[in-house]
């Protein structure tokens, strides 16, 4: 059951049980649930297809490393650490991390009255000394997950296409895309918990030392 | 079976943000209606969303569906305290207005004028983007939305600050973190597997 395992916005974001955090979660119980399940439906699946173990935590240290989020960052590099067979395999994809680092959104819209605001930013390829580690489903895995958290708008058929002749099925494209885009999901409420949980605590410290007089 | 994508020559792709009703088609094939399972029929969650091919591609995989489907109606639905319905939509449609899904904005662009009774404003925020001056408490909201959108995101300290002299309490400020991190979500599926239609009728 989901209660056994620890939750991981909560660990993430070091959130105490009876804090003020803490309530305001539990507020939004489902919410809160939910999210955790989604984390376990990616990270445990029960049924996990065709995409292995090693491919979603590949996926997830590369997502969290491109969002340069510190402890998100720290935990799925850790996870993915703990899985990965193949020697060489974390070493590469923290220098793809590394390769990959912009900032986003950018890209083009459909041509037309948005066309004004089109942001020209960087292609993403993996490195060619990596091509024989990664394997063509990695890499071709990495740089999708590159476009879809930095460019989501330059979307098209051809990126799945490329999946599909890297050996992505239909459904296991679904899995993937699932991944990046609730690992976008988690990422945001971690940095945006933690955030709110510093100004909380600012807050709070006056007034703990004037109560305290 | 080898799988294909699909591709469409839609003369009348909607290339702007609007607040009309427009359609979505997928790229990739969704589950057959007639050969959903038990389990892709439970990940859908509500039994109309069997119409729906973004709904059925994404039963692919029944089971992040259905969690990801529960996690949106609380962040959305949730009646109870915190940021009132009509600025969730906002966020979530300054959210979509960022990342560029035209077909996520109209949905919650039209939520956000039903429930706050200010279509001028939202129809702004589509036009203009989102350094559209609304007044004080929707540039906050508005702002924090886009600045945790951006990768890495920006989102910090001066956002809490805009959001609190707003007038926004832990909940209210949680619900709008919440807002915009699924739409992250969202707009990452809708805007990669498929594209907006022209209105229909």
């Amino acid at each position: 059951m989901s209660n056994a395992s620890p939750d991981i916005i909560d660990e993430l974001v070091a959130i105490a049980p009876g804090s003020r955090l803490d309530a305001v979660r539990r507020k939004r119980n489902d919410a809160r649930d939910n999210a955790q399940k989604s984390y376990l439906a990616l990270f445990e699946p029960a049924f996990p297809g065709n995409v292995t173990a090693e491919e979603r935590f590949a996926v997830a240290a590369f997502v969290a490393g491109l969002h340069d989020q510190p402890e998100t960052a720290a935990h799925y590099r850790t996870e993915f650490a703990a899985r990965t067979t193949r020697p060489g395999l974390l070493e590469a994809v923290d220098a793809e991390i590394r390769n990959g680092a912009t900032s986003g959104p950018y890209g083009h819209y459909p041509a037309g009255p948005l066309s004004r605001e089109d942001k020209a930013g960087p292609i993403f390829r993996t490195a060619s000394e990596h091509s024989e580690i990664l394997s063509p489903r990695l890499a071709a895995a990495l740089e999708h997950v590159h476009f879809l958290v930095f460019r989501p708008r330059d979307a098209s058929p051809k990126a799945l296409q490329a999946l599909l002749d890297a050996g992505w099925s239909t459904t296991d494209i679904v899995t993937l895309s699932q991944l990046v885009a609730f690992l976008s999901f988690q990422i945001r409420v971690v940095a945006g918990l933690r955030a709110l949980s510093a100004e909380i605590s600012a807050e709070a410290s006056p007034r703990l030392a004037a109560a305290a007089n | 079976m080898t799988d294909n994508v699909i591709t469409y020559s839609h003369a009348d792709r909607p290339v702007f943000f609007t607040r009309d009703e427009i359609g979505w088609a997928p790229w990739l094939e969704p589950a057959a209606e007639s050969e959903l399972t038990a389990h892709q029929r439970e990940g859908l969650i509500d039994e109309g969303r069997v119409k729906s091919p973004y709904f059925r591609l994404l039963a692919r995989d029944p089971d992040i569906l259905g969690a990801r489907t529960r996690t949106d109606k609380d962040i959305f639905y949730n009646p109870d305290a915190g940021l009132p319905r009509a600025e969730r939509e906002l966020v979530a449609a300054a959210t979509s207005r960022v990342n560029g899904c035209i077909f996520c904005a109209s949905v919650h662009a039209r939520f956000a004028a039903t429930y706050s009774k200010r279509a001028d404003d939202v129809q702004k925020l589509l036009d203009e983007g989102v350094d559209a001056d609304l007044g004080a408490r929707w540039n906050a909201v508005i702002g924090a939305a886009a600045s945790l959108t951006k990768t890495p995101s920006s989102f910090g300290e001066a956002e809490i600050a805009e959001l609190r002299a707003a007038g926004l309490d832990d909940l209210a400020i949680s619900d709008a973190i919440h807002a915009s991190a699924f739409f992250n979500w969202a707009n990452r599926l809708m805007l990669s597997l498929g594209e907006p239609t022209a209105p229909t009728g």
